[in-house]
């Protein structure tokens, strides 16, 4: 059956006769579609209209027959009510607020021991183990150095310091939309983002974004409108994606969390990185809307948003898939772009020029010009470092921290770490390393503030096929980022001072 | 194979379960193409990965598939690529999702089309399935989330709906596993011709448009003789669908083969 689709040779013999061939076929083709012209006529203009009425005429006739619906109303509808609660207008975002809190404060309040213990583990038993068998062995230093005090450190530092807070915060979210949450975060979202003038659906690229913004991106095929999507491309980058949450978490912990009692000090923190979170909506939504009244004019084009029914979350299968889908997937991406910047660590660390290494000459170098900004060169050096995967930006932070800044009682040298426990210790190392709360906040909002991975802006490139586009992605919000961190930087300055 | 009758078995899970091995993301020398199509939301790529074994993310909010997901799986000796098609309200608009589902159906002519509709809202569904069931003649509807249905107190008569479509009809709860073994055998036995479809099509009460469409399908089947869906290509016309007109123009739509189309219309 298939088969007779294929075409047989065709009946000519030289060019005439093929060109005959064709031209009787054509003759025929557009014979057809002169008919269809004339019909149209005939038909009426209302033809959409007509053949839609009968299309549903039959869905009824047929669903009349084959289904019967409850006799009466259930007295209590479920979903209905939930909805109503959900999407209320004036519970909605209180609502989200204080579930993407509870998630947070979950995963900041359990991933702690963790992680402490994967530290005492990775770090402060194997870590020494294998350099004292390659001690015995009389590995050549730089090999030693490259292989275990970089790719080796990094990788575990990646592992200790994100698989907690990911193991706890991916299958918490998972179960959310799963059980059917984020269409009405979207719903939710809808009106604002069409004030704007983007697409509704942009909230669900949005939602998308939270995950993996290279994903969200993708997912904003579903905007049909090239400026609204464009819209939603260029503001994804606003929602923070799984490279980025364990930073924010770690650091709200480690400096907002501690300005506070400690009995607090958890539900503060999770307070903070939902604060960055709701201002990169807050950001998205008004970078849409500059750009749909600057560069990208235009009208918001409607759609319809159906909610599903509410289902009850499987469990285990949640936990399963969230666990090897995301935790695992970020985790593997983490540790092999960790492995060759570990290396990068280590050798700028080590590579020295006069008598000082190549990382200290760039982190003096660019300190001031961090200063102004209430960052450091250590900071700037990461994130260079880290274009790959923002999943690095803190393990990359501590081993430059240690390996450049000689911090006494810890670490043994250009690139190494070592007895290094739990969160607390972390936080030794950034103090140490001067940071202050300002420097933890700016920290925060660069974050979420910068250029997308690179893995992110090659998709921008594949999605828009614009170089344009891609570059305007890329260094708005690094310039945004930097004009926010100045503001925040002064104003604090001016009022501590 | 061996001599035996495998049908004498065909209602025994076991067996069929033995049958079944998921392959993946293999889909070397595939016998059949089977579409998944359905509305958002109904449950097509759970269907897709108990069918194949993959994992592609299956997530509880709508339009979530955007482009097609391929995996494969082999039944009865014989191997199937499965696609998965974005979910759709309708085939008669002209958004990138909807033309994604509506060019692979109709110019890479699966050999079957499962259809999954959700139980609890089966009279919006059904209007979808009817769209697909004027552009295929070889269909299955995945009556899928049965379990919401049931505990909504709705009832869908399954042998009702497959006499009214002229398609089998299969009940199930995807999520649970329910109804996928019978799902594979309906989908086996179509592809392989056992099973021949007598879709339903679209009556209209417009006396012009009836008289229009036959008399225009008359043509597009004398130059195109191979077309299964000529009333529908002819009511494309009618509406003048310029992806249609350009396809009846350059000859695409009578010169389907298989193997190209399929990557073909990659948005």
């Amino acid at each position: 059956m298939k088969e007779s689709h294929k075409i047989t040779n065709p009946p000519w013999r030289n060019k005439r006769a093929q060109k005959f061939f064709m031209e009787s076929v054509n003759i025929n083709r557009e014979s057809i579609l002169a008919t269809a012209n004339n019909l149209r006529w005939e038909v009426g203009e209302n033809l959409h209209d007509t053949l839609m009425e009968s299309i549903y005429d039959n869905a009824y006739s047929i669903a009349s027959k084959a289904v019967i619906l409850p006799d009466k109303k259930p007295v209590y509808n479920f979903d209905r009510t939930l909805d109503r609660i959900l999407t209320s207008k004036y519970f909605g975002f209180p609502i989200m607020l204080v579930l993407l809190g509870v998630v947070f404060w979950l995963t900041i309040e359990g991933s702690n021991v963790p992680s402490g213990l994967l530290a005492a583990l990775l770090v402060d038993t194997i870590h020494p183990f294998f350099k004292s068998i390659s001690a015995s062995i009389g590995v050549p230093f730089w090999i030693d150095g490259v292989l275990l005090d970089g790719a080796y450190l990094a990788m575990a530092w990646v592992v200790a310091v994100m698989l907690p807070p990911m193991a706890i915060f991916f299958p918490l979210f998972t179960l959310l939309e799963d059980f059917g949450y984020l269409p009405r975060v979207a719903f939710n979202m809808d009106p604002l983002y069409k004030r704007v003038g983007a697409h509704g659906k942009q909230a669900l690229t949005m939602a998308m974004g939270f995950g993996c913004n290279a994903a969200g991106i993708i997912a904003t095929r579903v905007i049909d409108s090239p400026r609204e999507r464009l819209l939603a491309i260029i503001t994804n980058n606003f929602s923070l994606c799984n490279g980025r949450w364990p930073t924010q978490i770690l650091i709200a912990t480690i400096f907002i969390g501690s300005t506070v009692p400690a009995y607090v000090a958890g539900l503060v923190s999770a307070a903070a990185v939902v604060f960055i979170a709701v201002l990169g909506i807050a950001l998205s939504l008004v970078v849409s809307w500059g750009l749909s009244k600057t560069l990208l004019k235009g009208e918001a084009s409607a759609f319809s948003l159906e909610l599903p029914p509410y289902r009850p979350p499987r469990i285990l299968k949640t936990l399963y898939t969230s666990l090897i889908d995301r935790t695992i997937f970020v985790l593997w991406r983490a540790i092999v772009f960790a492995v060759p910047a570990g290396i990068v660590i280590w050798l700028v660390s080590n590579i020295s020029i006069d008598g000082v290494s190549a990382a200290n000459h760039f982190i003096h170098w660019v300190n001031p010009v961090a200063f102004i900004y209430g960052l450091n060169g250590v900071i700037l050096l990461a994130y260079i470092i880290a274009i790959p995967a923002n999943e690095i930006v803190i393990p990359t932070i501590l081993m430059l921290t240690v390996a450049n800044l000689s911090i006494a009682g810890i670490g043994a040298g250009s690139g190494v770490m070592f007895e290094l426990e739990s969160v607390a210790d972390t936080a030794d190392i950034l103090y140490a390393g001067g940071w202050t709360l300002l420097t933890g906040i700016n920290l925060m909002l660069f974050s979420l503030l910068h250029n997308p991975c690179s893995t992110t802006i090659y998709t921008i490139y594949k999605e828009t096929k614009s170089a344009k586009w891609t570059a305007v992605s890329t260094f708005l919000p690094i310039i945004m980022g930097l004009v926010v961190t100045f503001f925040v930087t002064q104003i604090w300055r001016i009022i501590v001072n | 194979m061996s001599g035996l009758d495998l049908n004498n078995c065909a209602d025994c899970p076991v067996h069929n379960l033995g049958n079944l091995k998921k392959l993946g993301i293999n889909m070397s020398n595939f016998d059949y193409v089977v579409a998944l199509a359905g509305n958002p939301n109904t449950g097509k790529s759970t269907v897709f990965n108990y069918l194949t074994g993959l994992r592609q993310h299956t997530g509880n909010w709508p339009g979530k598939t955007v482009t097609r997901a391929e995996g494969g799986f082999e039944y009865n000796n014989k191997k199937f690529k499965l696609v998965d098609l974005p979910g759709t309200y309708s085939l008669l608009s002209t958004s990138t999702d909807e033309e994604v589902a509506r060019d692979f159906i109709l110019f890479s002519q699966p050999d079957v089309t499962a259809i999954v509709v959700d139980a609890t809202r089966a009279e919006r569904n059904l209007n979808l399935v009817l769209q697909i069931l004027e552009i295929t003649d070889r269909a299955v509807v995945c009556l899928n989330l049965m379990d919401e249905a049931r505990r909504n107190g709705i009832q869908v008569s399954e042998r009702v709906l497959s006499k009214e479509l002229g398609v089998p009809v299969i009940p199930s709860a995807a999520r649970q596993g329910e109804g996928m073994n019978e799902l594979l055998n309906i989908i086996f036995e179509v592809a392989s011709g056992k099973f021949i479809c007598k879709p339903h099509r679209i009556k209209t009460s417009s006396k012009e448009l009836n008289f229009a469409v036959d008399k225009l399908s008359i043509e597009i089947a004398k130059e195109f003789p191979n077309l299964p869906n000529t009333r529908w290509v002819a009511l494309r016309l009618l509406e003048g669908d310029q992806s249609i007109i350009d396809a009846i123009r350059n000859g695409e739509l009578g010169n389907l083969k298989k193997q190209n189309l399929v990557t073909v219309n990659q948005s």
